[in-house]
């Protein structure tokens, strides 16, 4: 059997696949249909030192291959997470990666201290690439020097790996993931939606209540690749590929282009099962293309 | 919830871009009135969020207007055909009321899943009441149907030009109908009308959704009450007490 494991830091990841942030809640409607146990890990829902309500809907528009989101990181704030979706996560045999975001740098600081003595979190991945929150957000995740400091500054007082997920609405990602990896970043995960827009054509308006968001689905999977490809040539961390998979063979495109492990989206909105259609795919995909391990075939395309 | 293969077994034009379709699927069986079914349609990224309008044993009817190009490719499918399905979704209008009269009132596209429940109100013996607002008569829809369930059902039309000329709520002024325990299903214009003047019963809400099953909070609304709390449509709703939620 093709051996699907891979070790990164903080997460012993039985298979490469973790449904990505704010695509899957805490979980718990998911594991209605499937044993959450099943995945290699889970991205939860960001958090935020406060309740966030977000923004006015609507929040999602449909696009050709993909759709937009402007949720703008509604949570229930850091503590009811630790009080209520913590301790339900924890009967589950998956590696819990805690998304923490916020407007300042200090707001994750506060939340990576809270998250820190809570067994169920194996790692952080810090938000830096969120397009539809006001402040912070993005705005850390663009310019290297706001991308470092927020990343040290979360390092010096994180008791588990941290992991930065990087915004794709950059000139230069290479620059900014060096920038991250270089503050003590353990790992990256890229890519964030691009930012987009849609209009009604009625009205001639924006569809979306905050004007523009974040583009994600098949339509961005080859900026994702070309970004992971580019990245995984110029740092020594791993990756964590993200953006428009749908099937095994997506995820073998992202391991060729550098990632060692995969995180799936807006495909958990097509097929609530798409996860474990495509962990069920993988062993299959991979013997098919004359692999026996997820090692044989991560970086492929530069090596 | 479950996902599955629905085969269509009969796609009809019922009025002007107003389809009807029956799909066999193993989920009607868990089907309540209210709740609706999440349908891909193929060459489209997201899913459509459609609510239910009859249930049968072994099938379900659902009625949509083909408005967007979705919709109207949904409209092009025929008998045989299968769909690819997650449902049955959301929340359903309570069936044990203590009232024996009930109000039933659609606008549009909303008046499909009130079917199913008049079906049920009359099936326990209750008077049910319906009023039914259209843009114009070639829009008008279930009429005889719902007659045909012994409902006493009224229509308006916004141009006149079938049944009462206006809004629902002209409707239900012209015919004296004075019973305060109300069903609703319609356009965000019709449901603040009817808030305004009833207190008990339950509406149905619209939104867009990506996810449909309340994981990814796109479709929340305010409590009216508790500025905290928030209800995500398609799981807690879409069928909200009257009043219960800021739209």
């Amino acid at each position: 059997m093709t051996d699907v494991s891979i070790q990164l830091p903080g997460l012993h990841l039985k298979n490469p696949v973790i449904p990505a942030s704010g695509c899957f809640g805490f979980g718990r409607e998911f594991a209605e249909l499937y044993d959450l146990s099943l995945l290699g890990g889970i991205a939860i829902k960001s958090a935020t030192p406060q309740p966030r309500f977000g923004n006015e809907l609507p929040r999602v528009a449909e696009t050709y291959g993909g759709m937009l989101n402007a949720i703008g990181l509604q949570n229930p704030g850091v503590d009811a997470i630790i009080a209520r979706e913590l301790p339900w996560l924890a009967q589950f045999d998956t590696e819990i990666i805690a998304n923490v975001a916020g407007a300042c740098e200090e707001d994750y600081v506060e939340v990576v201290q809270k998250l820190n003595d809570q067994p169920v979190v194996k790692a952080f991945e810090l938000n830096i690439s969120c397009p539809n929150v006001k402040h912070g957000g993005i705005g850390l995740g663009t310019k290297p020097e706001l991308a470092a400091s927020v990343t040290r500054m979360v390092k010096k007082v994180a008791k588990k790996p941290v992991w930065v997920k990087l915004s794709p609405n950059v000139t230069n990602i290479v620059e900014i993931a060096k920038a991250v990896e270089d503050a003590g970043a353990d790992g990256l995960v890229l890519i964030n939606t691009l930012m987009g827009m849609r209009l009604d054509l009625k009205t001639g308006k924006p569809i979306l209540a905050n004007v523009t968001g974040g583009l994600s689905g098949p339509a961005i999977k080859s900026v994702a690749i070309r970004m992971v490809y580019q990245t995984a040539q110029a740092v020594h961390i791993p990756i964590i590929g993200v953006g428009g998979i749908s099937s095994a063979r997506d995820v073998l495109e992202f391991l060729y282009a550098g990632a060692s492990a995969v995180e799936v989206g807006m495909y958990n909105f097509v097929d609530p099962y798409g996860c474990v259609k495509i962990i069920k795919e993988l062993p299959m995909v991979l013997e098919e293309y004359g692999y026996s391990s997820l090692h044989e075939a991560i970086g492929r395309s530069y090596r | 919830m479950r996902e599955e293969k629905g085969t269509i077994r009969l796609q009809e034009c019922i009025a002007s871009d107003t389809y009807r379709m029956i799909i066999e699927a193993c989920c009607a069986e868990d089907m309540k009135p209210g709740q609706f079914v999440n349908i891909q349609v193929e060459g489209f990224s997201l899913r459509r969020p459609i609510s239910i309008s009859s249930i049968e044993e072994t099938t379900f009817t659902i009625v949509y207007k083909a408005v967007g190009e979705g919709t109207k490719k949904l409209a092009q499918m025929t008998a045989g055909q299968t769909l690819d399905i997650i449902g049955p979704l959301g929340s359903s209008y309570p069936l044990d009321i203590e009232e024996n009269d009930v109000l039933i009132i659609g606008g549009g596209v909303g008046v499909p899943p009130l079917y199913e429940l008049a079906k049920q109100y009359r099936h326990k013996g209750k008077n049910v009441y319906v009023a039914l607002g259209f843009q114009d008569k070639s829009s008008v829809f279930y009429e005889e149907e719902f007659r045909n369930l012994g409902c006493q059902t009224y229509v308006a039309t916004m141009d006149g030009s079938y049944g009462t000329k206006g809004t629902v709520m002209d409707a239900i002024r012209e015919h004296k109908i004075t019973c305060d325990f109300v069903c609703a299903c319609g356009p965000r214009m019709m449901l603040h009308a009817i808030e305004e003047r009833y207190t008990k019963g339950y509406m149905s809400f619209e939104a867009r959704m990506a996810c449909g099953i309340g994981a990814c909070m796109a479709c929340v609304a305010r409590d009216k009450k508790e500025a905290d709390m928030y209800h995500r449509i398609c799981k807690e709703g879409p069928v909200f007490p009257i009043g219960k939620v800021e739209y």
